[in-house]
């Protein structure tokens, strides 16, 4: 018959030889290797527990940046969402009132800022974007979650803690601690 | 009045050893199911079980938990009473060995002299056989009852295996007879205790013994009854729940129970090497034993282990193969030698 492809490897199938009959030697040949394997070193990461160390620029879920002084860089001006292949960024602007300026930077924020990470493919546009320093990816990853609606992180799931009032939170969140 | 006579004392003492023994019996098998994973991750260079208790040791109580909390499911179509009965049947047949296993050779406690066996007969070997055969009958019967075809497949499978297997074991084990005269294993065990083991004597014998107990506990590369690749499950595809639990657990008892068994037959039993000019106290020599008999026993299931992870199934036509045509003729050999040399040797 002729081969279909140039791939085709012959089989041996000459009958077994005596020798091969046995069965002994061979098994005794397959029993010595599981045997040495049993003493060679366990390539596994016990994962919670232990982790593998990230590339420097590595990308993971995104943070909301502040400044030193606690307020929120984000100006809503919709960068991020417009350099986003994925359109997982949302946001609504709004003024800042008389009083407020200790929370937000400059006179316009982002009331609302939405990212999907279920759209979101973590390619790092809207950091490159940004011209505040607002957005961020950090080195969390893996979310989990029992509904899609968890996915949808807000404001309050971004923002990074206060460096003024919620130092150790910061410092926690850093790795610091 | 003296057929009434009991000796309490002797029920009292044998049912406490039953207890023990079963107990025994029951919990190296549950750790036996955490070894085999365990054995089974180190040969492939994994962990194995290790989130359930420190180093995963509390692993075979999840499992069991888990089993009695699955639902039971009986299907339609099957055999109801014999579908209960077959899961039943396969425990039965493998905690009966070890009835007439010697655990150890004799305490003395309170003035008395309490051997550690639950009972010395004298066909201890041919007891041994006969609950051995009929632990087929929970693969057989299972398998029937399921109303399947890959469990009557397997079912069928078992029997042949086994019946194909017995006969190369019991021959193998009549050259062993005809070297120690007695059926009984506490007299083959005593024999051997301070002098050479029977392994010497008998290595040929003891590798179709070996090579058959394997089949008889349908472990790898003899696990054709239960062969995922083609038959599923084989035969215990349709159960659920503890029944299932009890199909598993019976498979390790029985091969907890198989090595006693060569244990005791070809390696010794209790006996420890060069121990016999020690001068102990009886007491401590027969606790001695009694490890010395459960570390011959783990060596032989961590070889069972070692075996079933290192080697493939069989296929059908090999398994046959080996065991009418290599197994058996070799056995005879064995057989008709060891008969010439005891003739010769007067």
């Amino acid at each position: 018959m002729q081969n279909l492809t140039h791939r085709s490897k012959d089989v041996d199938r000459r009958p077994l030889s005596l020798w091969e009959k046995m069965y002994i030697p061979s098994v005794a040949k397959g029993m010595s290797i599981t045997f040495g394997h049993m003493f060679k070193k366990v390539p596994t990461i016990r994962y919670p527990e232990e982790t593998r160390p990230f590339s420097p620029v590595f990308r993971g879920l995104h943070v909301l940046n502040r400044d030193e002084e606690g307020r929120e860089r984000c100006t809503a001006c919709g960068l991020c969402a417009v350099a986003c292949p994925a359109e997982a960024i949302t946001m609504e602007a709004a003024e800042r009132k008389a009083g407020e300026e200790n929370l937000y930077r400059e006179e316009k924020y982002a009331a609302r800022y939405e990212i999907n990470m279920l759209r979101c493919i973590f390619c790092g546009l809207c950091e490159e974007a940004c011209p505040k320093d607002a957005i961020y990816l950090s080195e969390t990853f893996a979310p989990s979650n029992y509904a899609r609606k968890g996915f949808i992180y807000g404001k309050e799931d971004l923002l990074i803690p206060d460096p003024k009032t919620q130092a150790s939170d910061l410092a926690a969140a850093k790795g610091q601690e | 009045m003296t057929l009434l006579a009991l000796d309490w004392f002797l029920l009292i003492e044998k049912l406490i050893l039953i207890a023990i023994v079963i107990t025994a019996s029951l919990v190296i098998a549950m750790y036996a199911t955490y070894a085999e994973r365990k054995v089974a991750a180190v040969m492939q260079d994994r962990i194995g079980p290790n989130r359930a208790g420190p180093f995963g040791l509390l692993q075979p109580l999840a499992d069991g938990l888990k089993l009695f909390f699955k639902e039971e499911i009986i299907p339609d179509s099957s055999n109801r009473f014999l579908f209960i009965l077959g899961p039943c049947l396969a425990m039965l047949t493998a905690m009966m060995t070890c009835a007439v296993v010697p655990w150890g050779s004799s305490v003395e406690i309170a003035g008395r002299t309490i051997q550690l066996q639950i009972a010395d007969i004298n066909i201890g070997i041919l007891y041994v056989f006969g609950v051995v055969s009929l632990g087929v009958y929970g693969i057989m019967i299972g398998g029937w009852a399921s109303n399947n075809k890959f469990s009557l497949m397997a079912a069928l499978r078992g029997a042949s295996q086994v019946i194909s297997y017995e006969l190369a074991m019991g021959i193998s084990l009549i050259a062993l007879l005809m070297l120690t005269g007695s059926l009984s294993i506490k007299t083959i065990v005593e024999q051997q205790v301070g002098h050479v083991w029977n392994i010497v004597y008998q290595p040929v014998g003891f590798l179709i013994f070996f090579v058959c107990a394997m089949a008889e506990c349908n472990r790898a590369p003899f696990d054709l009854p239960e062969a995922e690749s083609e038959l599923n499950m084989g035969y215990h595809q349709e159960y659920s729940s503890m029944k299932l639990g009890f199909y598993l657990f019976s498979e390790y008892i029985n091969m907890f129970i198989s090595s006693a068994i060569m244990a005791s037959l070809y390696f010794g039993g209790y006996d420890v090497p060069f121990l016999g000019h020690a001068h102990l106290a009886p007491n401590l020599l027969a606790i001695i034993g009694v490890v010395a008999f459960l570390v011959k026993i783990f060596i032989f299931i961590f070889v069972f282990m070692w075996i079933r992870w290192t080697l493939p199934r069989f296929r059908y036509d090999q398994l046959m193969n080996l065991g009418w045509k290599a197994l058996i003729p070799l056995a005879l050999a064995n057989m008709l030698v060891t008969a010439v040399v005891i003739l010769l040797r007067g």
